[in-house]
């Protein structure tokens, strides 16, 4: 048992990491396609697997909800039965035949409901990032402190710069034609030598995390540090 | 100068006259030299290169032929001119770095086309694009200039498409990790040796205790949230490790820890980690898998469903680790108006300034892969760190040394760390 739970996971995340580690390295059709698309297929199977679960633990998370009349059960009606009709469009499509056809162009209640319910909802969603930004950037704006302070001037001069009425406000001759170009070099010189320094961070960090996963160092993912 | 000035008048309108039958005179024909084929380098069997150098006119076109089992096909390439082929010096991974930056202008003609796909006819006579690949042997290969109209023909010879072993342009790479690896390595097996490593202190990583601690003292949950990518993504793996520490202080100080997931397979996992953490800290009872739970995979169903649940269920302590897209600021925001200590964690550039304006602590980057390490101190994984931070100061110095040597134009140590 402890082999199946320990041990075997280590053995395999080891193989498989080195695999596909060397697979990088080779451009043989064997590498690619039978590797590749053997570890899709499993990375495949396994997403659709846990896709059950993962359905079976929305719909049981909700149920639950309803049962134990939990804060805001009345959503979870909401779901469960938005979940019932639009899994019933998806699978049985019979059921609704030329239903609100009419109004479609690609004839399926299925695609109805994405487009007529669930599109506008996530745009309704994703629009209120606006309102989100503007809180947020009024909070970071205040020049509380000099970092606070020099981000405040840093993103006037971007924000001017990047629209047209930055090309009209004039820069001494040695600091470039205009506000723009002072606006690209906040961008090109301190932005991307900040950006890229983070990313090499980023990047020797995943090269240290996969080597203590593929030496079995790190182990927590698997449930257990020992 | 009568009679000469009635010549010149004559010539010139002679001239003028015959114009038109210079313009109708065929155009200077294209001259094909130094045609080479050669099967492409460190690739899988699928392409082969043709190289020539072209003058005269370039308003005509070319097309490359192949002939397989005995009949000629066209290449899938559009007919090409001679402004839409590109430069032998503008492809170091095929032809290396034999031209010095900026001197292919003084190669104009140096052109080579990569042949990968051909289009053959069948018995109906339906045109088929069929790829190349080494199963069809040695094919010959020809060059048509101007293949609607004279359509003057240049063989290029033999050639047999070869998959490669190993890609010879990727030995730089290789040799690099391979050596970051030994120094990572190098460092875990001293830190079995001397435990006592130095890692300079992590204010959102310090702060994990106090968040939840207060969790604790409010008697709300805590909620962890594991970024919106697949386990396929390191920095969820990343954010799956930190749950794994965070789950076992919660167990600990026996408060509520709320997983909902984007992903069904980092749930399943997410599940996994956090009843071994509540099993290890002696509280199995506690573990609720009713906890985790899978909500969406629908980025703004999630983020409202998210939102929700910061609002009904009011955490004291959120954790937002991971990757994450344009709803960081919509969750990290929400959780900012619920009053919770929030610590945010991600390597998505675009999002840090968001988790930076509303969040208390945010783990920037490469903190986010050291924090279960910093969480844990276990020696091996924090000698990890140590390995990590050896190898950023030679990179940094690579990059000293690489800004000086092309100030003084030497591209020797750029190209050799450029990827190709």
């Amino acid at each position: 048992m402890m082999f199946l739970r320990k041990r075997l996971p280590i053995i395999l995340a080891f193989i498989t990491g080195m695999l596909l580690w060397l697979q990088f390295y080779i451009p043989s059709r064997m590498a690619s396609n039978v590797l590749t698309s053997f570890t899709q297929s499993w990375a495949i199977i396994l997403a659709s697997s846990a896709l059950f679960l993962g359905i079976l633990s929305a719909v049981h998370h909700h149920w639950t909800k309803i049962k134990l009349h939990k804060k805001g059960y009345a959503y979870s009606y909401i779901t469960l039965v938005s979940f019932a009709i639009t899994f019933i469009a998806g699978m049985a499509w019979w059921i609704f035949p030329g239903f609100i056809a009419k109004n479609m162009a690609n004839g399926s209640f299925f695609t109805w409901i994405f487009d007529n319910i669930f599109t506008p909802l996530a745009a309704t969603m994703f629009s209120l990032l606006a309102f989100f930004i503007a809180s947020a950037a009024f909070r970071a704006f205040r020049a509380r402190s000099f970092e606070a302070t020099a981000l405040l001037i840093a993103g006037c001069i971007v924000m001017l710069g990047r629209v047209p009425i930055g090309e009209l406000i004039p820069m001494p001759a040695f600091i470039g034609d205009d506000l723009s170009d002072v606006a690209g070099w906040i961008m090109n010189a301190p932005n991307s030598a900040a950006q890229r320094a983070i990313m090499i961070g980023v990047i020797l960090s995943q090269v240290a995390i996969s080597i203590r996963i593929i030496f079995g160092i790190e182990r927590t993912y698997m449930g257990g540090s020992d | 100068m009568r009679i000469l000035a009635i010549l010149n008048t004559r010539f010139i309108c002679a001239v003028l006259l015959l114009m038109p039958v210079f313009a109708l005179l065929p155009a200077q024909a294209q001259n094909v030299t130094d045609i080479e084929l050669f099967d492409q380098p460190n690739d899988d069997g699928s392409a082969v290169i043709l190289t020539f150098d072209l003058e005269g006119d370039d308003l005509l076109e070319l097309m490359p032929q192949m002939q397989v089992d005995g009949e000629w096909y066209n290449s899938e390439t559009v007919p090409l001119t001679l402004a839409a082929l590109d430069f032998k010096s503008s492809h170091p991974e095929i032809f290396s770095w034999g031209v010095e930056d900026g001197q292919e202008d003084l190669h104009p003609n140096h052109r080579f086309v990569v042949l990968s796909k051909y289009i053959s006819v069948d018995e109906a006579g339906d045109q088929q694009v069929e790829d190349i690949n080494p199963g069809l042997g040695e094919f010959a290969v020809r060059l048509l200039i101007d293949p609607d109209g004279a359509a003057i023909v240049h063989d290029a010879g033999t050639v047999q498409a070869v998959e490669q072993w190993f890609n010879t342009n990727m030995v730089f790479r290789l040799a690099l990790a391979v050596v970051f690896a030994l120094i990572i390595m190098s460092f875990i097996l001293a830190a079995r040796k001397n435990p006592n490593i130095f890692i300079r202190r992590i204010a959102g990583l310090e702060a994990v205790d106090e968040a939840i601690g207060r969790a604790t003292e409010m008697g709300k949950p805590v909620m962890h949230i594991n970024g919106l990518d697949s386990l396929a993504t390191l920095s969820t793996v990343a954010a799956v490790n930190i749950l794994g520490r965070i789950a076992s202080k919660v167990a600990t100080y026996e408060s509520d820890l709320l997983v909902p997931c984007f992903d069904p397979v980092v749930m399943t996992v997410s599940q996994e980690v956090v009843k071994n953490a509540y099993l290890e800290a002696g509280r199995p009872d506690n573990y609720r898998e009713d906890n985790i739970y899978f909500l969406t995979d629908q980025q703004f169903s999630y983020t409202a469903s998210v939102c929700g649940i910061m609002l009904r269920e009011k955490p004291a302590a959120n954790f937002l680790l991971g990757y994450f897209y344009a709803e960081s600021l919509l969750l990290a925001e929400t959780g900012n108006t619920t009053g919770a200590i929030q610590i945010a964690g991600t390597d998505a550039q675009a999002q840090l300034p968001f988790f930076i304006t509303t969040c208390d602590y945010t783990l920037i980057g490469e903190e986010l892969y050291a924090a279960s390490a910093y969480l844990s101190r276990e020696p091996m994984l924090l000698g990890s760190l140590r390995g990590q931070d050896v190898a950023k100061a030679f990179v940094m110095l690579m990059i000293f040394i690489g800004t000086i040597l092309s100030t003084f134009g030497n591209p020797w140590l750029t190209r050799l760390w450029t990827a190709l």
